[in-house]
């Protein structure tokens, strides 16, 4: 069962074209749906496969590695699978009535075919094992997301899908420089085989500047501060079903690029030792943490709110990832799947009152907790996660941050992390304070409960934010597992 | 070290930083991807550069030839320029819809339509 990952890039890559000539908005919503659940199911068979026997090595078209292209299925991209194949698989069955309101009927075809490509890209980035290849997947997935922005309703829709097409490019360019200088190193691309031929040109200005390019072009793609303009934007202005997606898949397999790169390519101790990577990276995060949660508390529309709230996510992320211990790593793996739920939810759950209300501004959602009041307490079960009170997925994220900063000796870091977390309070705050404590405006009174096409995957996501706050085995557990195999220790 | 013997060099350094310059600097949308495609042309050239070996002949199989020049860079930027394309059309069919959207393709003008909206 060797070729099961190449089931997942196949599969909806095929899917498509299919979904745009396709008749009829339901038949390409149907493929769609279908597709996901598929390739769940396979993302599924591969992280018990792989928990089982170890990593899968797929060569594609049958060229041997290092030579051709070749599909590396290890516990940590196992793990990345499946949280971009779940959430793939929870917002396409939402995506039907969801996009049938907000998207053009005439382009309903486009829009799965688009989504369908940057599921295909996203999935194709997790899973490879050539860097050359990582970067055309990288290409995939963002081309078609820019696309996908582009079809929200309001113009300035296509004003931030053009900035982030600009920052994107800038940042696959940098990549690709990086990649390139890496070739002209060491004359491969396979990421086993670079990281068995690195160590010994380490020493080499191309190979410092190499690693600098790709760090500076993955942190454009992951929105790390202060290059994380473009994210607030987009995530506002793409239709619900699209902003839902990628705030809880796009970010986080650009997180995994960097893990990936970092420690699997370049290895943790020319990453962390020979460059000075690890305070260049917690400042700033830290900066970033702070200043876009600030930048959160003062926002109007509850979309933007969260997109802020997702850069500062994204710090305590890569504040995890720069400590390079094994708890570190597990922190930010962790949080990186967990993020993906909670983000996942309450986008979902914002969609769910902008197909009610037609807009997520924190004035028009006033008193909604009555009107619908699945919808928001779902919202507020997600927002407590956000937070990282206990019982709930976020806790456990945070609680293992707090632990690698406390092994460190650095208590700041963990006085900073609970600091952080109340200003978190406070933006979650503000919408829950609006749905739940002001009264229904008059004009509001015929708002019913979102139809449960939609509360279903909201609600299967806000359970799934309990459940793995409680239940760690498969978040934390395969996190730390993966953490060890990243710095080379063996459990 | 052979100055001018890395004059590709030169010219893909000075590509890079004019084409990134041009997308920093410019308000023009259109502009901003023409400097955009300066910037992604300067590695097409970087990679065709790490191609060439010394004396190498075209890699086509030829008896009497031994040395020939690398492919795989040449095969690889094939895809990068593809997705260069790719990333340029969709570029100039968002500055067309934004020009419709807006009336006009300057950055600041957008900006102010934004803000009194």
């Amino acid at each position: 069962m060797d070729q099961l990952p190449s089931y997942l890039i196949v599969i909806p890559l095929l899917a498509a074209p299919l979904a745009v000539i396709l008749p009829g908005r339901v038949l390409q919503w149907l493929l769609a749906t279908v597709v996901s659940f598929v390739v769940l199911a396979i993302a599924g068979m591969i992280l018990a496969q792989v928990i089982e026997t170890g990593a899968i090595s797929y060569a594609m078209g049958g060229w041997q590695p290092p030579w051709g292209i070749e599909i590396r299925v290890d516990i940590l991209n196992a793990l990345i699978v499946l949280i971009v194949a779940g959430i793939g698989a929870v917002v396409m069955p939402f995506a039907g009535r969801s996009a049938s309101q907000e998207i053009d009927p005439q382009r309903s075809g486009l829009f799965y075919g688009l989504f369908l490509l940057t599921y295909t890209g996203l999935l194709g980035i997790s899973m490879t094992g050539d860097i050359f290849n990582m970067f055309v997947f990288l290409e995939i997935s963002s081309l078609s997301s820019y696309a996908l922005i582009a079809l929200g309703r309001d113009r300035r829709a296509l004003t931030a899908s053009y900035q982030y097409l600009i920052m994107g490019t800038i940042g696959a360019t940098f990549f690709l420089i990086g990649v390139g200088m890496l070739y002209s190193m060491t004359g491969t691309l396979n990421m086993a085989d670079l990281a068995a031929r690195l160590p010994d040109v380490s020493h080499a200005r191309t190979v410092h500047t190499a690693f600098a390019f790709i760090v500076a072009g993955v942190g454009l793609k992951l929105a790390l501060f202060p290059v994380h303009l473009w994210l607030p934007n987009a995530y506002t202005y793409a239709p619900s079903a699209v902003s839902a997606f990628i705030a809880a898949t796009a970010t986080k397999v650009a997180v995994y690029v960097m893990l990936r790169v970092l420690y699997t390519v370049f290895g943790a101790e020319f990453s962390f030792a020979t460059m000075p990577l690890a305070p260049i990276l917690i400042a700033l995060s830290l900066i970033g943490i702070l200043v876009t949660s600030m930048t959160a508390v003062t926002q109007q529309d509850a979309k933007r709110l969260l997109a802020y709230s997702s850069v500062a996510q994204i710090g305590y992320m890569v504040v995890g990832l720069a400590i390079a211990t094994p708890s570190g790593l597990t922190a930010a793996i962790t949080h990186v799947f967990n993020h993906a739920l909670m983000k996942g939810a309450l986008f979902l759950a914002l969609g769910a009152v902008a197909y009610r209300v037609g807009s997520t501004r924190i004035s028009e959602i006033e008193g909604l907790g009555r009107a619908m009041p699945w919808t928001m307490s779902a919202f507020a079960l997600a927002g407590l996660s956000l937070i990282g009170v206990p019982l709930t997925a976020g806790f456990i994220s945070k609680w293992y941050l707090v632990v690698a900063a406390l092994e460190q000796g650095w208590w700041w870091l963990a006085v900073f992390v609970l600091l952080t977390s109340l200003i978190a309070v406070m933006y979650v705050w503000r919408i829950i304070e609006a749905a739940w404590f002001r009264p229904l405006p008059a004009h509001r009174e015929d708002v019913r409960e979102a139809p449960l096409a939609l509360l279903v995957p909201v609600w299967v996501l806000t359970a799934a934010n309990i459940w793995f706050g409680v239940d760690t085995r498969l978040s934390a557990g395969i996190a730390a597992t993966a953490a060890d195999m990243l710095l080379g220790v063996t459990p | 070290m052979d100055v001018l013997g890395s004059y590709n060099y030169w010219i893909v350094t000075f590509l890079m930083m004019a084409g990134l310059y041009t997308v920093i600097s410019r308000g023009n949308l259109v502009k901003k991807i023409a400097g955009l495609n300066i910037f992604q042309t300067s590695v097409f050239i970087m990679y065709i550069s790490f191609g060439y070996v010394k004396g190498g002949a075209a890699p086509i199989l030829e008896d009497g030839v031994t040395l020939y020049s690398n492919p795989l860079p040449h095969v690889l930027i094939l895809t990068a320029i593809v997705v260069g394309v790719a990333t340029t059309a969709l570029g100039l069919a968002l500055v067309v819809r934004i020009n419709e959207a807006y009336g006009t393709v300057e950055e600041d003008e957008i900006h102010v339509q934004d803000e009194s909206f």
